[in-house]
């Protein structure tokens, strides 16, 4: 029952836990999107039948952890634990969700890292044996976002090119000691935080590639892996400008990230016509991706090894206007395949 | 040497992110500015010249009128949800007329309503328009002083 850890920042996980099911809600500009048909619900409008948009973002959250469950058929009162975050200030639409969820809850803030966080943190509670099952989320809203972060909605500016769309959307996972679910949880790397003194709120991937390339070069030490050991390597929000400065990263520390197996989870969600400028970013970003086209693909078995590594950018409003640069963090997990006979 | 390090690890960052990030297209940009920003003027100048001629207004009327009007179809446009996306078109088109102040007050007039008439509305009012009346009232005051003494 023990884990065991490798290299300096590394956790081999040995009874290997299950994504139980997952879930996502996403809004009517994700829905628009390539990977509609993967998400479990699109709001038909931002409000999403609330009266503010810090409302429609707590119902968001709350619906997608409900979803998970109802989807592993668990009933809320079993879950042993609940992990999660958000965007907003004291991460409060995830602090009114577990008000409503009655489970014991540990709030998470990773900015846009928070799926993978939560997630690693879920999976030592379940390998340790802790606590099973435990339900992971992350949840974003653009509008919420926007507001606290930049400008209110409708005032009128023009974003820069390196500017990122915040996804409004909200993923769910559902961990246990199970044989048999999505995927299994095989390595989680803990990721530091890393700042190459990037200034700019406008340019998060540039403030997070660093980290990202510190946290994948770590895992590939640790693990003697490589990128031709996966099928695909995901980050969570680096978008255009920061997957191509990962890319440049990885190759000035010795490693190939081939085009056919990297990708960023903020370049596939939306429509490239949609006005996103560089990308899409938000925690919710990397937690509806895996739940709508990471997790189905390798339950099929079309993938078998994925390595999901979430980005975030650490900064606040205070600390962004008093000249403080943007410390980064990224975290990852390696998620695998269940094959059938393992537990047949 | 090691305490350089770290300096000329993220010069060098900074550079190599300069390379991968995309310039503002400025051509585009003064392009689109100068054809609504000029578009905005000439309906304005038009309301002004107007009123004059058909409603009767003295010159100084005229031109209260002219601004009133810019205003109040700003405040309907961000309203109503199209301000901002003909701002994102044309940039300082919009921001630089009196348009831009319209839509500096109502929008976030209208996104802090949530949280109430006081704290919210009437608080967070000034928030994007606070520094340009605090600097821009203060260099009027200040101009004004230099200008009772030094009547060039």
């Amino acid at each position: 029952m023990k884990s065991v850890r490798i290299g300096k920042q590394t956790i081999r996980f040995l009874e290997k836990p299950v994504i139980l099911s997952s879930a996502a809600i996403v809004g009517p500009k994700e829905g628009r999107g390539p990977l509609a048909k993967g998400f479990d619900r699109i709001m038909e409008n931002a409000e999403n039948g609330q009266n503010s948009y810090e409302l429609a973002e707590h119902k968001m959250i709350l619906e997608a952890c409900h979803k998970c469950l109802e989807k592993a058929d668990v009933q809320p009162e079993t879950v042993q634990a609940f992990l999660g975050g958000d965007l907003l200030n004291q991460i409060i639409s995830t602090s009114l969700s577990a008000r409503e969820m009655k489970i014991p809850f540990l709030g998470l803030y990773g900015a846009c890292s928070t799926m993978a966080e939560s997630l690693l943190i879920g999976s030592i509670l379940c390998d340790g044996g802790y606590a099973q099952p435990v339900l992971c989320t992350a949840g974003s809203h653009y509008c919420t976002a926007e507001r606290q972060f930049r400008y209110p909605l409708e005032y009128g500016n023009q974003r820069t090119p390196a500017a990122q769309w915040t996804v409004t959307g909200a993923g769910a996972c559902l961990l246990g000691n199970k044989h048999n679910g999505l995927a299994c949880i095989t390595h989680g790397t803990m990721g530091r935080v890393i700042d190459l003194g990037i200034t700019d709120a406008n340019n998060m991937g540039a403030a997070m590639a660093p980290a990202a390339a510190d946290t994948l070069s770590e895992f590939f030490c640790d693990t003697g892996k490589t990128a031709q050991d996966f099928d695909h390597i995901f980050t969570g929000d680096l978008g255009m400008i920061g997957s191509s400065l990962l890319k440049e990263l990885m190759k000035q520390k010795g490693f190939d990230l081939p085009d056919d197996t990297y990708q960023d989870c903020g370049m596939l969600i939306f429509d490239e016509k949609d006005d996103i400028h560089a990308g899409a970013s938000g925690c919710g970003c990397s937690a509806s991706v895996l739940s709508a086209h990471i997790l189905p693909r390798l339950h099929s078995g079309e993938w078998k090894r994925v390595l999901f590594m979430a980005t975030g950018a650490l900064m606040s409003t205070t600390s962004s206007q008093q000249g403080e640069s943007i410390p980064g963090i990224a975290h990852a997990i390696l998620l695998e395949h269940i094959r059938k006979e393992d537990h047949a | 040497m090691d305490k350089n390090k770290p300096y000329s690890v993220k010069q060098a960052y900074q550079e190599l992110v300069h390379r991968f990030t995309p310039r503002s297209r400025l051509a585009q940009g003064c392009l689109r500015a100068f054809w609504v920003g000029g578009c905005i003027c000439l309906i304005g100048q038009s309301v002004t010249d107007l009123s004059h001629l058909f409603l009767d207004l003295n010159s100084s009327e005229a031109q209260t009128f002219g601004s009133v009007f810019l205003v109040f179809v700003t405040a309907l446009l961000t309203g109503i949800g199209v301000f901002d996306r003909i701002a994102r078109y044309a940039g300082a088109g919009t921001v630089v007329p009196i348009t831009g102040f319209a839509n500096a007050m109502v929008s976030p007039a209208m996104e802090f309503r949530s949280e109430g008439w006081v704290l919210g509305t009437g608080a967070k009012l000034f928030t994007i328009a606070g520094p340009v009346l605090a600097y821009g009232i203060s260099t009027s005051v200040f101009l004004g002083i230099l200008y009772y003494f030094f009547r060039w």
